[in-house]
């Protein structure tokens, strides 16, 4: 092992992240944010998301640009597959979420990341969405991911810095928890 | 003085030196919620010998054993009359209020005013029980371990216990030895051995420093008031009882009750994490011990290195778990406790309900003190022995504040 004294970047202003915790704890009210997105259907299962505001700090916010996502389902559903299924924007999601927090946790840390890579995969049986089983229910009944991380560190500290990233995910709670979910037809 | 538990018995300890006038209130007998509020088999987490308070050690001749809770009565009553603590027993107060003087608390026995009150209420006098409790099935009864005595005061039936804490783990062997099988659900908990390289935990702990690391010291104040009672045990062979144990006497684990639907509680998918977060937190702190043995030098007066299996979760922890197929019939609550401060008519709580102090002094409440809480000033301080540097500093600053500076 080397000792260096370059400072450890991997990009996250972890900074801004304590002292907006630190905001938000004695401004509760300003912490309280929501996500957005509107979706066209385009024509048998393709469909084309647009994200670009979202509510937060107290008022409306938005990207620096917009975003979009087309999904669709693969040639083996008998569909045009104009992009990734739904649920694989959801496995997109939670790799997301948890390499954004392994960077942040590691930042935190003092660790300098080299290399991080994911792998997902969830496991679905179909019968459920086809409803060819009522007992098979329609999500996935398990996702595995595997990270592949080189950093300037032990194996157990890189260990640490995955495990506390799933504790501190947004997507990692959303799915292994319940939400309510309204849908509504104006 | 309200509360004559030993944080408050310490805290009058130290006032009575300084000669500084004062009375404790105490709603019941000395050691109150120790005779009132807890099991049976119930044994204090901490070694004989670390239950010590300024003026009195233990001097008994099982320094390595864990008190049951009759010895910690009587632990606490010889304390009480070591410090010979003027007392006003069975008095129970009311409301506290800011008046002209300082603070008015009103008691059902009379009045007091005084410009300094210190609370040394508990931390544990409610049961935390989740909103989700609200939608459990009519048919089952629900237990909070304050209420919880021994096994034979439920129906028979499996049983599910929440939480997965000091009180949940000890509560779910009791009752699944019973004969009513118990499902545990595990939320985030802090993983220890009883001993490590021959030694008591707590002993390491103690030796190490770690017990008197301070509240400004940890990286993450928020997150270390809030660390969830270790997984601990104390009984006469000085046990381990973490998951693994459990699940070798046929407790089954299941993820945090996360919501609770149409009779259906829902498991959280969280729990594989939660058991990996915990061992690797049991390993640093195992490697703590370690480096420390090899810097003293003490390598060969104490048993080798070694590290424990990992926590054993299965390999597709079920997501939900009928309550209304009439085979849980009890629910044990074991998620956690709060102090109660009902009857305090002062602004010093957060939104939350939480009392804002810094490390005791309560804030913008001057002469108003805390103390007996989690990390309140150090990692110990709410173990028995955690009360006297905690009392001693409490007491230094309400002598400054009542301009009583010098001790006696």
């Amino acid at each position: 092992m080397t000792t260096t004294d370059t400072p450890v970047n991997n990009g996250v202003n972890v900074q801004a992240l304590l002292d907006a915790r630190n905001a938000l704890v004695d401004a509760p009210e300003a912490a309280q944010f929501t996500w957005k997105a509107s979706t066209e259907w385009k024509g048998g299962t393709h469909s084309h998301s647009v994200v670009e505001e979202f509510f937060g700090l107290g008022g409306d916010q938005a990207h620096r640009t917009i975003f979009t996502f087309d999904a669709d389902h693969p040639e083996v559903f008998a569909s045009e597959d104009h992009g990734a299924t739904p649920v694989e924007f959801v496995l997109v999601g939670l790799a997301s979420c948890l390499t954004a927090g392994v960077a942040a946790v590691a930042q935190n840390r003092g660790i300098q990341l080299n290399s991080v890579t994911a792998t997902i995969e969830g496991d679905m049986d179909i019968l459920g969405i086809l409803g060819g089983d009522p007992e098979v229910r329609n999500g996935f009944n398990h996702i595995k991911v595997k990270y592949d991380i080189d950093a300037d560190a032990s194996q157990e500290d890189i260990e640490a810095l995955v495990a506390q990233s799933q504790k501190r995910s947004a997507v990692f709670d959303v799915i292994t928890n319940p939400t309510n979910v309204t849908v509504e037809v104006n | 003085m309200i509360g004559a538990g030993h944080a408050g018995l310490a805290v009058s300890h130290f006032l009575s030196q300084r000669s500084i006038g004062h009375v404790v209130i105490e709603r019941g007998e000395v050691a109150n919620t120790w005779r009132t509020e807890r099991w049976d088999s119930l044994r204090l987490l901490t070694p004989n010998w670390q239950s010590r308070l300024p003026g009195l050690e233990y001097d008994g001749d099982d320094p390595d054993g864990y008190m049951t809770m009759p010895e910690v009565i009587e632990f606490i009553d010889t304390y009480a009359k070591t410090v010979d603590a003027p007392l006003s027993t069975h008095t129970t107060v009311k409301s506290l209020r800011p008046n002209h003087e300082g603070y008015e608390v009103v008691t059902d026995d009379g009045t007091w005013s005084s410009p300094t009150v210190v609370l040394a209420t508990g931390g544990f006098n409610l049961a935390n029980i989740p909103a989700i409790a609200d939608a459990v099935p009519g048919s089952i009864e629900t237990v909070t371990p304050l209420q919880y005595r021994g096994p034979d005061q439920l129906p028979d039936g499996a049983v599910l216990v929440v939480g997965a804490s000091a009180t949940g783990i000890q509560i779910a062997e009791e009752v699944h030895a019973s004969g009513r099988p118990v499902t545990l659900s595990v939320g985030e908990h802090v993983r220890l051995p009883r001993v490590y390289r021959g030694k008591d935990i707590m002993w390491w702990m103690d030796r190490t420093g770690v017990l008197d690391e301070r509240y400004d010291e940890v990286d993450d104040l928020v997150r270390a008031r809030n660390i969830p009672s270790p997984q601990l045990v104390g009984t006469p062979e000085r046990r381990t009882l973490d998951l693994n144990a459990l699940t070798d006497q046929g407790v089954r684990l299941v993820g945090r009750v996360a919501g609770i639907v149409d009779g259906r509680a829902q498991l959280s998918g969280s729990m594989r994490n939660l058991c990996n977060l915990a061992d690797l937190k049991m390993d640093r702190l195992l490697g703590t011990i370690d480096d420390w043995v090899l810097e003293n030098g003490l390598e060969r007066e104490v048993e080798a290195s070694h590290r424990f299996a990992p926590t054993r979760v299965e390999e597709s922890p079920p997501v939900s778990l009928d309550l209304a197929d009439g085979r849980i019939s009890s629910i044990i609550w074991a998620t956690g406790f709060r102090p109660d401060y009902s009857w305090l008519h002062a602004r010093v709580l957060d939104r939350k309900g939480r009392l804002r102090h810094d490390a005791g002094v309560v804030t913008d409440a001057p002469g108003l003190y805390r103390i007996g809480l989690n990390m309140l000033r150090r990692r110990k301080s709410s173990f028995i022995h955690g009360a006297e540097d905690d009392a001693r500093d409490l007491t230094d600053h309400l002598a400054a504040f009542a301009g009583v500076d010098s001790p006696v």
